[in-house]
């Protein structure tokens, strides 16, 4: 399994100097496909995210996305603030659609984000601060199973509706786009792309490792132990909310962080992100490569993806109707997604 | 720290004009290992609700050694040295014996103290000690989903004793038992009382006559006869009420 893993993440690395060998050459790979993979390897750290808190903690969250999308903007007010007299209208500090909507000067919570550091704190702060005023008030009241989804997927909703709003401060339904650098480095050049790539890569080794370690440790078992029989753990002594809510903070900082790394490599981050649709999809990946294993989620994000990446080209209109049957399928007859199809398999030859 | 008494006096609950309990009066001294037997409804599980801090008495006075319980709530009494095992097992399915005992035992219940916690020789062989007390050391690394009724049973009183109480109180152990598990559960929680007391609630006569204890039958929420299973058996009183019909 391991050397199974290290081969992966190594032919996932070699994909960008692949890329940059001249494009007659047998082994090239395209731009699209980098930037595809790079994509996905985003969704795979939001699927890993996702997993903590719905595989091992119980906690079936319909919006995760709302996490991926508040770290992506924290990400663009940076990359906003980078543009500088660039703009359209080549106001020095005020971004293009402040100065179109009559805007004199910088709203206050866009301080301290021409700051890299400031921003990338914010990528893990905000979500994390919205996961624990949610997950505490939550927990506390000891909303659980399908209630628990229902309000995490109003928060997301709600989050829509205020974001396409004009006077938030954050573009309204255009949000950011036309970044121009990230750390020095002009974006859109096969160079930035192979960076955002790597970072990408390493982000999802490190959260992979993270949560592999943290679910080995008794913190894990509690987790497990939560999700199976919730009172029973509280009757043994568990505080059931604050490990939820310590699952649930962690969960959106990485999903945050998944966003972050979204939304320089596609160029544009907008209220559509919130979409409580793309929350469900989040829970489909997961399920479809197996909820409460690590590798599952991670294998759920990149073959469902792939798939659309396929499918939404090859027959556009069909991609729904197989993401819902895919999800039907998957419930019915593989209640351990595709890790537990390989476990079958494999067990079926070794005897 | 061991050694506590106890002590329930004139306690009764009283709900919408229902007296499920009514002056109740019982001691249970320390190490002592006591059965309560009664009819469906008269106050076996009201009487461990009070205990534990689940249903506050209308009237009396509930004392575990010096510490008054109706003062109390669950996880304070919980903290105190009382455990309580329901009717219906619940353990962790999807964990193995050795980690239910391990959740159970007692440590830091913190998600900080969790994810730092690392398994020390002494709490290995205090799990490995509980999981030989009720019998499932050949079952140690199974997940605790594939035993069988009695096991799970067994296990949750092993659950319980890794918690190290000083008063437990156990609520039918052998309802759905076969009758060898009966059997081994009576010498079970034999062994376990004495360094602490034990309370069982149970319907199973030949069970209770196998724990060869003291027993106390409840009628109406009081104190019906306590004494030798032989003499409650033949007390007339109990025979009317309970034995008899």
């Amino acid at each position: 399994m391991r050397a199974g893993l290290g081969a992966a993440v190594g032919l996932l690395a070699l994909l960008p100097a692949l890329n940059a060998l001249p494009t007659d050459h047998a082994l090239h790979v395209s731009d699209f496909i980098v930037s595809v993979t790079g994509k996905w390897i985003c969704y795979a750290i939001l699927a890993l995210s996702l997993d903590l808190a719905w595989g091992y903690a119980g906690i079936l969250s319909l919006g995760h996305g709302a996490f991926f999308a508040l770290g992506g903007y924290a990400i663009g007010m940076h990359l906003m603030r980078l543009i500088g007299p660039r703009g359209a209208y080549g106001h020095p500090v005020l971004p293009d659609f402040m100065v179109f909507l009559g805007y004199t000067q910088l709203p206050w919570f866009w301080r301290g984000f021409e700051y890299f550091p400031y921003a990338a704190l914010m990528v893990l702060l905000v979500p994390g601060a919205l996961a624990l005023v949610v997950g505490f008030l939550a927990f506390r009241s000891r909303i659980t199973g399908v209630y628990l989804s229902i309000l995490t997927q109003a928060m997301t909703y709600a989050l829509m509706l205020a974001f396409f709003r004009n006077d938030m401060g954050f573009g309204g339904n255009n949000g950011f786009t036309d970044f121009k650098e990230l750390l020095g480095m002009p974006l859109a050049t096969p160079r930035a792309r192979a960076a955002l790539f790597y970072a990408s890569l390493v982000a999802l080794v490190a959260a992979f490792l993270i949560c592999s370690v943290l679910t080995r440790t008794k913190y894990g078992r509690v987790l497990t132990a939560i999700r199976d029989a919730e009172s029973r753990a509280r009757f043994l002594g568990y505080d059931t909310a604050r490990h939820k809510l310590f699952a649930f903070v962690l969960s959106a900082m990485l999903a945050g962080l998944a966003g972050a790394l979204y939304v320089p490599q596609v160029g544009i981050i907008n209220p559509g992100e919130f979409n409580p649709g793309n929350s469900i999809e989040a829970v489909i990946w997961v399920a479809v490569g197996g909820r409460g294993t690590l590798v599952g989620a991670v294998l759920g994000a990149f073959s469902v993806n792939a798939l659309k990446t396929w499918l939404t080209s090859a027959a556009p209109d069909l991609w729904l109707f197989a993401l819902g049957g895919l999800f039907v399928v998957v419930t019915l007859f593989l209640p351990r997604g595709l890790i537990g199809v390989f476990d079958r398999l494999r067990k079926g030859r070794a005897p | 720290m061991k050694g506590r008494a106890l002590y329930l006096d004139g306690v009764s609950v009283v709900f919408d004009g229902f007296r499920a309990l009514n002056n109740l009066s019982l001691i249970v001294e320390p190490g002592e290992l006591r059965a309560v037997i009664g009819p469906n409804g008269a106050g076996k599980t009201t009487m461990m609700d009070v205990i534990t801090g689940k249903t506050r008495p209308t009237a009396g006075t509930v004392r575990f050694g010096e510490a008054d319980l109706t003062r109390l709530d669950e996880p304070a009494i919980a903290t105190l040295g009382i455990g309580r095992k329901f009717q219906k097992p619940t353990v962790f399915d999807h964990l193995t014996v050795f980690e239910n005992l391990e959740l159970a035992l007692k440590a830091p219940r913190g998600a900080i103290a969790c994810v730092k916690w690392r398994l020390s020789g002494e709490a290995r062989d205090r799990i490995a000690r509980v999981t030989e007390e009720v019998g499932l050391l050949a079952r140690a690394h199974d997940p605790a989903g594939i035993l069988s009724h009695g096991q799970r049973q067994w296990l949750e009183i092993g659950m319980l004793l890794a918690q190290d109480p000083e008063l437990l109180l156990v609520d039918e152990p052998v309802a759905g038992m076969t009758d060898a598990e009966t059997e081994r559960t009576a010498a079970m929680l034999v062994g376990i009382a004495g360094p602490r007391s034990v309370v069982v609630v149970e319907h199973d006569l030949e069970f209770v006559r196998a724990l060869g204890r003291r027993v106390t039958v409840l009628h109406e929420g009081s104190v019906l006869s306590e004494g030798s299973i032989d003499h409650v058996q033949n007390d007339p009183r109990v025979i009317e009420v309970y034995l008899g019909r």
